[in-house]
Order: structure tokens, then sequence, then C-alpha cells
């Protein structure tokens, strides 16, 4: 299987997709002509011409809320955000819209739209430019949301996404954008909503999406030195949840570490353990562990930066925790 | 696609001679017939608030037929409308089928979202009415998408979007507009200025009153059109439909209208005069077009006095119907959320009525091709030398 990375991998899925079905097409700023922000459209416009890669203006409530009404009658857009950051402006026409269409029409109408493109931090780019808002979007009946990690996963989630006839927030990572892995070349459809158990231990159970999977991988490594193995749990899609491979770990492991980029305060992860509580009270051996991004707004200045964010240290601490093997205990 | 040679300011061929007798006698008594018809429902669905039958927030078009019915009756029965809250008027001009518009306002499962959307949020798709939407000018940019899907497969649709004239204060409808010129996508934002965002008059809050000026700011065509004479808003709406359909690009289309009643039901509009109220009620679209064709041409009066008891018959048969369905099954609750693969649309009028119905169909992955541009490269490459080269002259 070839190494490409995470970019390419969106790449060939996105090129594929829109040679299957003429109704895709890329709309978003500097997709076409500068073939994308994070050349994730490389080669597109050339491909497909200027009706099927568009260069929006810089309007994201606008173009959004294009993409919904094409949506409506049948085209399949992906809408690219240059980061969801800007989507925040866009943020109507995809919940009061898309996310409602169908209830409100009851029934009439369908969706298929993905909104895809960087969330979480980038580094050294401020409060405005870091923000991971993957919890405001599950919030929304009507929507599914999808963080995946591996450069196949996100090809093999975005094609089915794209075929999928409901309005999708897919996040990628400014940070992944360069990461490397094996790839299936041509057709790669993953389920929506099915986890990935990436490595199996029977000490702890590590749930973790998007870029943060790198950090518990890592975590990981560093615990099996220590002779404690982990199950590592990449959600991969946190709308709908897969609750049954959460359930199946966590009650092999009886231990359980949530890990996410984004704020603690009312984050994914807060449902995860939620989740856990409820159906697993029994099998725990100890309270959930969260292991998030500060709750504060994201500094520039290097030092203040990287103590708001997650590290692979906070995770092995947090693994311990709930094995209560902390230092000096 | 040529390039949008609109200058703004009224064109001398807009100079329309009121009510030429080049109407037939059909189109004239459909006007009449759906004007009253959205007259009686809406007095109906009136007293029926006040019984406490419809709840929620309920948004009356009196006043304002003469817009719905004249747009209606100038487009195709294929080309999408779609506007905002104020909303019952649209289905009811199509066809739609008034026992299940009411059903909706009553929140029954017999209405045309099952009674999940209400008043606010009727659609029918069946008729290509693509919804009413509850947040001022979110269905702006919605319309670009209906117009950009009828340019990418090159259908032959025009869009109408309806939107108030305080939604023009929206972000939305900058965005939107600016998109649709670029593109010279084929709608006609048709603002209905009733005069009042909820109880603010439009002027106290915008420097530029008259909505169909911002046009010039985007180089399309606009101009203004009397929302009172059905037959006005026909010539207006056909001719930027022909224009639009051509693929001259967007038209902003003003029509000057007023709702006599207050913005919601909930609201005794108190900003404005009784005096004010009755002025416009003297140019009342529903007798003017009536006493049009008695006088003008003809029509006797027995005719109207047929027609005015058919629709009273059968908007009462609407609201019997709307009282007499039931409420809609629990088991509705989890339903059109989300689509399930292979899950087919809901067709109202076979659900409700078990009535045949023409369903629109989208083409598929592989029935078509887009081989058109909508940015020719030329074009990008000469806009892109001229940003660096001519620079504004310094004063």
């Amino acid at each position: 299987m070839p190494e490409i990375a995470w970019r390419e991998a969106l790449n060939q899925a996105l090129s594929e997709e829109m040679e299957r079905d003429v109704n895709v097409f890329l709309m978003g700023e500097e997709v076409a002509r500068y073939n994308g922000a994070y050349k994730v459209s490389q080669g597109l416009l050339d491909k497909f011409g200027s009706a099927r890669v568009v260069d929006a203006p810089i309007s994201e409530l606008g173009f959004a809320g294009l993409g919904v009404g094409a949506a409506m009658v049948g085209l399949r857009p992906v809408i690219e955000m240059m980061t969801w950051n800007f989507a925040v402006l866009a943020m109507d026409q995809i919940v009061n819209n898309a996310a409602k269409l169908r209830h409100m029409s009851g029934g009439q109408l369908r969706c298929p739209i993905v909104f895809r493109g960087p969330n979480g931090a980038g580094g050294r780019l401020s409060s405005q430019h870091s923000q991971s808002l993957e919890a405001n979007y599950a919030h929304f009946p009507g929507l599914k949301v999808l963080a995946p990690s591996t450069p196949a996963d996100a090809k093999g989630l975005l094609k089915a996404a794209i075929r999928d006839d409901n309005p999708i927030i897919f996040l990628e990572a400014e940070l992944l954008y360069g990461v490397k892995g094996e790839v299936p070349t041509g057709e790669h459809l993953l389920p929506i909503g099915k986890a990935d158990l990436k490595r199996e231990g029977k000490d702890a159970t590590i749930i973790t999406w998007s870029r943060m999977y790198y950090f518990a991988e890592q975590a990981a490594q560093l615990l099996e030195k220590e002779g404690i193995h982990v199950d590592l749990l990449d959600l991969r899609t946190l709308k709908p949840l897969d609750e049954e491979a959460i359930l199946a770990s966590v009650r092999k492991t009886n231990r359980a570490v949530v890990v996410e980029e984004g704020w603690n305060f009312c984050g994914a992860g807060a449902q995860i353990a939620d989740l856990l509580q409820l159906k697993a009270f029994d099998e725990l051996d100890s309270p959930v562990e969260r292991v998030t991004g500060l709750d504060v707004n994201r500094s520039y200045a290097a030092v203040l930066e990287k103590a708001t964010e997650v590290s692979a240290e906070r995770i092995v601490a947090a693994v311990k925790k709930v094995m209560y093997r902390e230092e000096g205990t | 696609m040529p390039r949008n040679t609109w200058k703004f300011g009224p064109r001398p061929d807009m100079e329309r001679p009121g009510m030429a007798p080049q109407y037939s006698k059909e189109l004239l008594l459909s006007m009449y017939r759906k004007m009253y018809l959205i007259r009686r429902f809406e007095e109906r669905a009136a007293q029926a608030y006040t019984q406490g039958k419809i709840n929620g927030f309920c948004h009356l078009y009196i006043g304002q037929e003469a817009v719905a019915v004249g747009t209606t009756e100038a487009l195709r029965p294929d080309d999408y409308q779609l506007g905002a809250y104020r909303d019952h008027a649209y289905p009811l001009t199509r066809g739609a089928d008034p026992g299940m518009v009411m059903a909706e306002l009553f929140g029954r499962a017999t209405g045309y979202c099952k009674g999940k959307g209400g008043s606010m949020h009727i659609f029918d798709v069946e008729h290509f009415v693509l919804g009413g939407y509850g947040i001022v000018g979110g269905q702006i940019p919605l319309a670009s998408g209906l117009a950009f899907a009828s340019r990418y497969r090159n259908d032959g649709r025009v869009t109408v979007c309806y939107f108030g004239e305080a939604a023009a204060n929206q972000g939305a409808f900058h965005e939107t507009l600016n998109m649709a010129a670029k593109w010279s996508l084929p709608v006609i934002f048709l603002c209905e200025n009733n005069r009042y965002g909820m109880g603010t008059a439009f002027a106290r809050v915008s420097p530029m009153p008259e909505v169909y000026k911002r046009a010039a700011g985007y180089g399309i065509r606009g101009e203004p059109v009397d929302g009172m004479d059905v037959l006005k808003v026909y010539e207006a709406v056909k001719d930027c439909a022909a224009w639009a359909r051509s693929g001259k690009g967007p038209v902003l289309l003003e029509a000057n209208t007023y709702r006599y009643r207050g913005h919601s039901m909930s609201d005794p509009a108190t900003y404005r005069s009784k005096a004010e109220v009755e002025q416009h009620r003297k140019g009342d679209p529903i007798p003017k077009l009536r006493q049009y064709c008695v006088e003008q041409l003809k029509i006797p009066e027995s005719e109207f006095e047929k027609l005015d008891a058919e629709v009273k018959a059968l908007v009462d048969g609407a609201v019997k119907f709307a009282d007499e369905s039931p409420e809609p099954s629990l088991d509705e609750l989890h339903e059109d959320v989300m689509v399930e693969p292979g899950e087919p649309d809901v067709k109202p009028r076979e659900r409700v009525l078990g009535a045949k119905v023409e369903w629109p169909r989208w083409p598929g992955p592989q029935e078509y091709r887009v081989t058109w541009d909508l940015e020719p490269r030329a074009q990008a490459e000469e806009a892109e030398q001229q940003a660096g080269l001519k620079q504004p002259a310094r004063a």
C-alpha cells in the first residue's frame, strides 16, 4: 500500500468521488486557482473545471448557504472552510438550515452536503485560529460529525461522507495535513459511526479522535515500557457515537481515559464519560479521567500555548491515575 | 455567459401602462381566485388562532396577496420559490391543498410537514415551494444554491427568493447578491417591502430605504414595482424571469406592499396609525382587480360572487379538515432527523390523501456532464493581471 500524506488522501477522495458523481462539486476560499490553502484540492481545477471547483468570495455564511440550497435539489456539495474558526460565521446556515431541513419539511427534503476543513490548533496562531469546535456541532440533532486521525481513515470516511444523504461536519486538522500513512488506492470506503481499535491492551482504555490519536499512541508506547498495556480506541466519528465499541473496551479494561484537544467544559469527552457512568457504572474500577485542552483562550507566546495543550505525558499520568499507580503512591 | 450590462436606473420600457387589456379572462379570474383564497385562508387562520387552535408565531399575508399571486402566475410551475416565515401564501398560489396547509398550522399529522414545521415552515416540494424559514434572511443564501444548481445542470429554472425589506440589512443578503451577481445566477430576489420589520419602520434603520437601489452595488438590475397591483407584479416578474433565464444574471425586484395585520398574531401594531392602515386598505389589490374586470372587461359580478362562494366553501373545508385531523403519532418523534440509507422522501399529498403525485426527480451521478466554465481561465487571468496593475488614481 502506498504511503501518502493526509492532504493527498483527501485529494484522492475528492477526485474519485467527483469522477464517480457529476453532482459532487467543491466550493470554498482558494480551492481552485490557489489549489487550496492547505493544498488539499491540488490539481482539481484543471481536472474538473471552474464550475465544479469553485473559488468562493470570503463569505462563509453565503457559500455555506449556497451549498445547502444546492443540496436541497440533489447536488452533493463539498464546502471547504479554510478553518472551522471561520465557519462560526456560517453557523446559521449549518445549524438552522442544513441540520433542520429534513425535519422542518416533514421528510420531503434531504441535505447531502459535506462541510470540511481544518479544526483545532495550528501552532502559534493565538486564540481565534486555534479552536476545536467539534462539541458545538455534535450538540445539534441532524448533523453527523466526523474526525478521523489517519490518512487512510480520512480517505475512507470522506468518500463515505460525500455519499451520505445527511449534512456532515468533517473535521480535519491543520497539523495533520503533512502526516503520512498507508492508504489504499482506489475504492476505499469506511462506515460512518464505527470506531477503530487501533491498539489492544488489557489495563485501561484511551478513547480519542482526530489529531489526539497520535498523542495517545505516543502515550501508549511510553506506558508499554512500564508494562501497562492499553486499548486505544479511535472514535473517527463523534456523532453518531459508537457506544458499542466504547462499552466493549471499557467492560474489558474497567478503566477509561478520554482525550480531546478542545476545552474541558462541555467537551465531547464529557458525553463519553456520561455514557460510561450510565451504562458501565458497575464495570468501572475508577472514575473516568479526561485529558483536555485547558479552559482558557490559547495564547501566541510559545510557553503559554504549550501549557494549554494536551501532551503524551498528561495522558500517561491520567492512565496511571485510573490504575491507581500515580507517582509516589 | 454574457457579462452583465445593466445600468442602474429605470429603463424607458419600464413605463408599464397599468392594467392593459391583454390578459385572458382565465388568467384574471385565476389571479382573483388565488388572491381571495389567500385572504380568506388567512382570515380563518386568524380566527383559529384566537380560538387557540393555532399556536406559536403566525404571520399573516393579508394585504400582500398581489405579490405572491402575480409572481407565481408569471413563472414556470417548476421554477423554485422559497421565502421567510410569512409563508402560507406561497404554496397556496402553486396549487397546494389548502386543508393540508391549514393542518400544518394546526400542528396535525395531515399537515404538509406532518405538523413538525408549523406556520413558519411550510414546504410543498411537489410544487417546488422549498420552504418558509424563520431566521430573517436565512433563506437568501439557499436561493443562490438553488439557482447555482440550475446553472450547473442547465435546467432553465429560475429561483424566486421572497424576503422582507428588513432582511436586506442582514449580511446574508449582501453575501448572496455578491455571489449571485458574480456568477450570473438565475434568481429573482423579490423584496416584499411592507414597511416594517416587526415594529421598526425600515427607514429608521436604513440610510437608503429603497432596497432596489442596492442592486447598483452589485452591478445587477434592480427595480421597484407596485406590490398592491397584481398585474404590475405579474408583468415585472415575467420580465425579470425572462432576463434571469436568459443568463443575464440576478434581479433585485422590490415590491412595495403593505400588511394590514400586525407582524404576527401577537402584534397589535401600535407603531402605526389607523389612518395609515385605512389609507392602504383603499388600495386593496383584491377589489382593485375585481373592479377592473367588471368595469373594463365587463365580466359580470355574478362570476365573482360564484368564485367567492367557492373559495369560502374551500376554506371552510380546509378548516374542518384540519380541525378533524389527528395529532401526530409519538412514533414520529425520531423520524425525519436523519436520512437512513435507501429511505425515500415523504410525498405529502400521497401520504395524506393517497394522491398520485409527480415528484421532482434530480439527475443521477452520470446523467449529465458539466462542461461549461463558471470562471473562464482567461477571465480569471485578466482579473489577476489587472488587480496589481490598475491602481486607483490618488486624489
